[in-house]
């Protein structure tokens, strides 16, 4: 395989809220490759959002590193890093609140071309028309402020002003969330179009499991600031392994009344607990129908369990990747 | 018999744009014990019907403009206000989106709980209470009995639900209508709120009207379905019939644009999409309100308002073209 686009290793974000201390992502390793989809899915809380900002620098690292290009961008100084932007780009969740609601879509695509001295001025217009036709934008709108325009239309903004650098690396968190279903496959179309025609790598961050194995090559699951699983979307939804993603698999509604009747779901006691003070051993041991005793002392890593298919879980194993058939140990 | 029957209900609100006929014309029955799917996206109505049935649509702007909602005998919208208050929490329950925004947040969880079966079933304060912790433990509130004098913000989201389904179903309402009622909960907690709403309907016998934009919901919960666009009923049927052969082109395109996980076949490839935005309620088009969306849209959809066509028995669409739409849609599985 190609070297990775982006590489993640031992990420830890930590910060303080009312003097206790987060533990947002904690040890985060993970390949990006150039040219594919990765979803990162979770539960509020999990610090998916996080760690997308986090591998852009606009989160604080606590350790570890992320490597583009060799670089590792997390000891980079601001200015540094600032050369490094153009190349690195975010498509938010709520677009209207990521627009400045004073400028002109022709003013919000010319601000990254300024910040990076991009395309001279007999250039601009031009560019300008290019990505608003790129996203699917007429371009007589070009002077219209973002209130005119609806939520998918801001949102394609958004895309467009991520676009304007000609990135390679684009983090997407929650990009369809605050969208109407209809709109929804639009922009999904739009960023896979966009991926394939300018050959971009994507990190989606969603909560969205349809949308999510619709647009990814491979899945990262979180949970409580861990990886839990990753794998090639298809194993993770037709194989998953760890229990955590077990539950979450079995908790997608399936837009299938037939499918919804026979269903059995494996539906989780409690909530999720906070990160502030998250529990010890396995995170999900408290909600895990098959946590025995160990699971509330030993860390589980990431481990290969299958070719190219990554679980943490200490009940499971090359040999044993089912946890249906571990042998129970002492409850 | 129906225990709610919808009579061509219209609400119109007066904005700076115009009159927004946010309902107009919808009609359905619900019978005993069933539960009714209300699906659209953002604007179609959905919300406003179910408020209007409550009658707690704000006025001005709001007006109910026409219609009847039969509820056992009553037209619910002839009742004087001190009437529709007493079925309102006592024979209709309600939960929403945001569970925070209808508890109080200055009064104790079970303070809101015993207020309910005091005003509706004439409860002492010692029934109410002893009530109350019934309620929440049918819905899964842990050490029920010490945690009912807390406050809304010490419990989570997915608990906060679950009080607003405890209040809601309080006294035993012969229908709960439950909007958007996961929308703002995680996935693993949204299922277990779905699975808790059709333990407890079974339990208790209750009618449910639920309202999403979400199709997997309403697959797993619905018996019959109604989807909404532009404050109209545009294709009723039963829950299978619905996913299987819509006869309408926008729930056609609706079931096809959302990914199906289950399918290796829509993963990656291009999606279905609808084309365009949903229309500015204040300025309809004339004729049909998707025809500007609709791949099969003529002549006539843009001149002529649409009939309601029954392609089999116990379903209808709103469309020009709904027998040949039905008729396609017999291979849209195979």
């Amino acid at each position: 395989m190609a070297n990775p686009l982006i590489s993640i290793r031992d990420l830890k974000v930590h910060f303080k809220r009312r003097r206790q201390l987060v533990q947002a992502v904690d040890g985060v390793s993970l390949d990006i490759h150039p040219g594919e989809t990765v979803g990162l899915v979770g539960e509020s809380g999990c610090g998916k959002t996080t760690l997308g900002r986090a591998i852009l620098r606009l989160s604080e690292i606590t350790s570890g590193s992320v490597f583009y290009r060799g670089q590792d961008l997390a000891h980079l100084s601001h200015s540094e890093m600032q050369k490094h932007r153009r190349h690195l780009q975010m498509i938010f969740q709520d677009p209207y609140a990521s627009l400045d609601p004073r400028m002109t879509v022709a003013q919000i695509l010319s601000e990254p071309l300024d910040t990076f001295s991009l395309y001279k001025s007999g250039e601009r217009d031009g560019r300008i028309r290019e990505l608003m036709e790129t996203v699917g934008l007429s371009t007589r709108f070009v002077r219209r402020y973002p209130h005119e325009f609806s939520g998918g239309q801001q949102q394609r903004i958004g895309i467009a002003r991520a676009l304007a650098a000609n990135p390679d690396f684009i983090v997407a968190d929650e990009p369809i969330s605050a969208l109407d279903v209809s709109i929804q496959a639009q922009i999904m179309n739009l960023m896979e179009r966009l991926r394939r025609e300018r050959n971009l790598t994507y990190l989606f961050v969603s909560h969205d499991l349809r949308a999510i194995r619709h647009v990814s090559d491979r899945v990262a699951v979180m949970y409580l600031g861990k990886l839990v699983e990753v794998a090639d979307a298809k194993a993770v939804y037709d194989n998953p392994l760890m229990p955590y993603t077990k539950a979450l698999m079995s908790a997608v509604p399936v837009p299938n009344p037939r499918v919804e009747a026979t269903r059995r779901r494996l539906v989780l006691e409690g909530d999720v607990p906070s990160p502030i003070n998250p529990p010890n051993g396995c995170r999900f041991h408290t909600r895990c129908p098959w946590a025995v005793a160990e699971c509330r002392q030993t860390v589980p890593e990431l481990r290969e369990i299958q070719p190219h298919h990554w679980a943490a879980c200490i009940r499971i194993s090359p040999e044993q990747p089912y946890i249906e058939q571990a042998s129970s140990g002492s409850q | 018999m129906s225990l709610l029957s919808v009579r061509n209900l219209r609400t119109h609100f007066d904005t700076d744009g115009g009159i927004v006929k946010a309902v107009d014309d919808v009609s359905f029955d619900l019978e005993p014990g069933k539960t009714l799917g209300i699906v659209g996206e953002s604007g179609s109505g959905k919300s406003v019907t179910n408020l209007s049935i409550m009658r707690l649509i704000p006025s001005p702007p709001g007006r109910i403009v026409s219609g009847q909602v039969i509820f056992g005998e009553k037209d619910l919208l002839k009742l004087p206000t001190e009437e529709i208050r007493k079925v309102r929490g006592k024979r209709i329950g309600m939960i929403f989106q945001d569970p925070m925004s209808s508890l109080n947040p200055f009064m104790r969880i079970s303070r809101q709980l015993m207020e309910v079966t005091e005003l509706h079933m004439g409860h002492s304060s010692k029934q109410a209470r002893e009530h109350a912790v019934n309620m929440l433990q049918l819905v899964g509130i842990p050490d029920a009995a010490a945690r009912m004098d807390s406050y809304p913000h010490e419990f989570s989201g997915g608990m906060r639900q679950r009080v607003m389904i405890a209040m809601a179903l309080s006294c035993r309402p012969e229908l709960l209508i439950a909007d958007e009622p996961t929308t703002a909960l995680d996935v693993t907690i949204q299922a277990q709120i779905l699975e808790l709403i059709k333990k407890i309907k079974a339990e208790i016998q209750t009618s449910v009207i639920l309202i999403t934009h979400d199709l997997g919901v309403v697959a797993g919960m619905a018996d019959t379905i109604i989807v909404m666009y532009a404050g109209k009923v545009f294709e009723r049927a039963s829950a299978m019939d619905l996913f299987d052969r819509p006869a309408n082109p926008y729930t056609k395109g609706l079931l096809m644009s959302v990914p199906d996980p289950l399918r290796e076949s829509t993963a990656r490839g291009e999606l279905y999409q609808i084309p365009g935005l949903p229309p500015d309620p204040a300025n309809l088009p004339a004729g049909c309100p998707f025809a500007p969306r609709c791949d099969k849209a003529a002549d006539i959809c843009r001149r002529e308002f649409p009939p309601m066509v029954q392609v089999a028995p116990s379903h209808e669409s709103l469309c020009h073209f709904a027998k040949e739409v039905y008729g396609e849609s017999a291979h849209l599985h195979s």
